[in-house]
């Protein structure tokens, strides 16, 4: 068994979120390179130029690329030969949340009752988790801050078993189509093919944790993505949704099995300010 | 691209069109969807509003929060739609302009040719940007709502595009 302290996963966890608010992973940052030189002279060049100054101004004075710093949602994937001594761990989770939005000034903007009063929590918790187990003694933490400008353009359909491929292309380009400018193209799309609705819909969170180029492995699925990606930028959406050539910057597929009368598909739609995380402790 | 002193004048908004770029410079107030449901409640019971509509422009924005040495933290748009059902109320009360991010419905698209109004793109996730256009800030109305209160803010060279013009030209069609 190999023990850990809790306090050797809130310190790399904490300075994790909060150099993901500020910065954006290298892949990400390719992406809109490669879309602003592919961009022809129009509004859409002008959204992709204003990306990359706000990139470098968050970047030179720390501060928050986008205002809405997201609710935080994160996947913990625990070795089962380890220990982690001190604080139980959810309460460590919780607060390297908390102090990352605090010391890095995020806002705050999870509310404590969806419905009712909708009071602001003031700390951002909670964050939204998902564990795993894992052979071996490794603490794998993947996070997204996710912004809700996107968040409000994901879908679940609830397919056919017969509906086929063509028919989960058109389900995820009308999410797409429908979200418009809403969801600050050139988005990010995460798909979870299969299992039951709501797995569905946790594998296409766990999609979005990947780099754009880490393809599927299964080159039927890799496929899939490129067709997606090459008919979602079909629709002209563009940066902004102000009409351009790049409308995704990349779809990434996880499936699952799933049962005889069903064919769910959920997309998770994150804009150009794809805030990823990851410690592997 | 073109220079616009604030406050946006009618007959300036009639020579605006789709695509276009501009750089504000002067005032203009911050509001999202508590605060647009609030002034709803205003106007319903007939109470005065935190600030005249007419001739103004509301940007729909949450910032984070201010660092030490700044005027505002982070300040980008957020989703214009969400402030759709409460914005031609508004517009038909001399509202001049919105900012925010995102295509309008078909209600706030009618109430903005027969005011011969004008909605703005601002930068879709550039809060980092357009912090560094705001020169001034305070909270103006609402404070209890913390992000979502209303702010007003003097801007510089704030950029952003024609996206709805008087005419019913849409950038996002």
């Amino acid at each position: 068994m190999r023990t850990l302290k809790s306090q050797e996963v809130y310190i790399p966890l904490k300075d994790a979120i909060m150099q993901s608010g500020v910065v954006l992973p290298d892949d990400i940052l390719l992406g809109i390179e490669k879309a602003k030189r592919e961009e022809e002279d129009g509004p859409a060049l002008s959204v992709l130029k204003h990306i990359t100054d706000n990139l470098s101004i968050a970047g030179k004075k720390h501060i928050p690329l986008c205002q809405d710093t997201g609710m935080v949602i994160l996947f913990v994937s625990i070795g089962q030969e380890l220990i982690i001594e001190g604080d139980p761990l959810e309460k460590v989770l919780y607060r390297a949340v908390e102090d990352a939005y605090e010391k890095g000034l995020f806002r705050k903007s999870v509310v404590e009752d969806p419905l009712k009063d909708r009071k602001n929590s003031g700390n951002n918790l909670p964050p939204v988790i998902y564990y795993d187990f894992l052979p071996g003694d490794r603490l794998i933490i993947k996070g997204l801050l996710k912004g809700f400008g996107s968040e409000n353009c994901s879908r679940v359909f609830m397919l056919k078993p017969t509906d086929g491929r063509e028919k989960v292309i058109e389900s995820v380009v009308s999410a797409v189509r429908d979200a418009g400018g809403a969801p600050c193209p050139p988005v990010v799309l995460g798909i979870g093919i299969g299992g039951t609705m709501d797995y569905a819909a946790k594998l296409s969170k766990k999609a979005l944790l990947r780099k754009l180029d880490q393809h599927h492995p299964d080159p039927y699925y890799s496929d899939l993505e490129k067709e997606i990606l090459d008919q979602v930028n079909a629709t002209g959406i563009g940066s902004g949704g102000v009409g351009g050539k790049t409308s995704a910057l990349g779809v990434k597929i996880e499936k699952f099995p799933t049962h005889i009368a069903g064919l769910p598909v959920a997309v998770s739609v994150n804009c150009w300010a794809d805030r990823r995380l990851e410690i592997s402790l | 691209m073109r220079e616009i002193q604030l406050p946006l004048e009618k007959s300036l908004v009639k020579e605006l069109t789709v695509g276009e770029e501009l750089r504000l410079n002067g005032t203009i107030y911050v509001g999202r969807d508590q605060a647009h449901q609030r002034l709803t409640r205003l106007i319903e019971n007939s109470e005065a509003l935190p600030f005249e509509l007419k001739g103004n422009i509301i940007y729909y924005m949450g910032p984070s929060p201010t660092p030490e040495g700044r005027v505002i933290g982070s300040a980008g748009p957020t989703t214009a739609g969400r402030m759709d059902p409460f914005t031609p109320a508004l517009l038909d009360r001399g509202l001049t302009a919105m900012i925010g991010k995102g295509n309008r419905n078909q209600s706030v698209y009618d109430a903005i040719i027969r005011n011969g109004a004008v909605f703005l793109y601002a930068f879709g996730g550039c809060g980092a940007l357009y912090s560094d256009k705001i020169t001034s800030s305070e909270v103006l109305a609402f404070d209890d709502l913390g992000p979502e209160a209303i702010y007003k803010l003097k801007v510089k060279d704030f950029p952003v595009l024609v996206a709805i013009d008087c005419r019913g030209n849409n950038i996002f069609k």
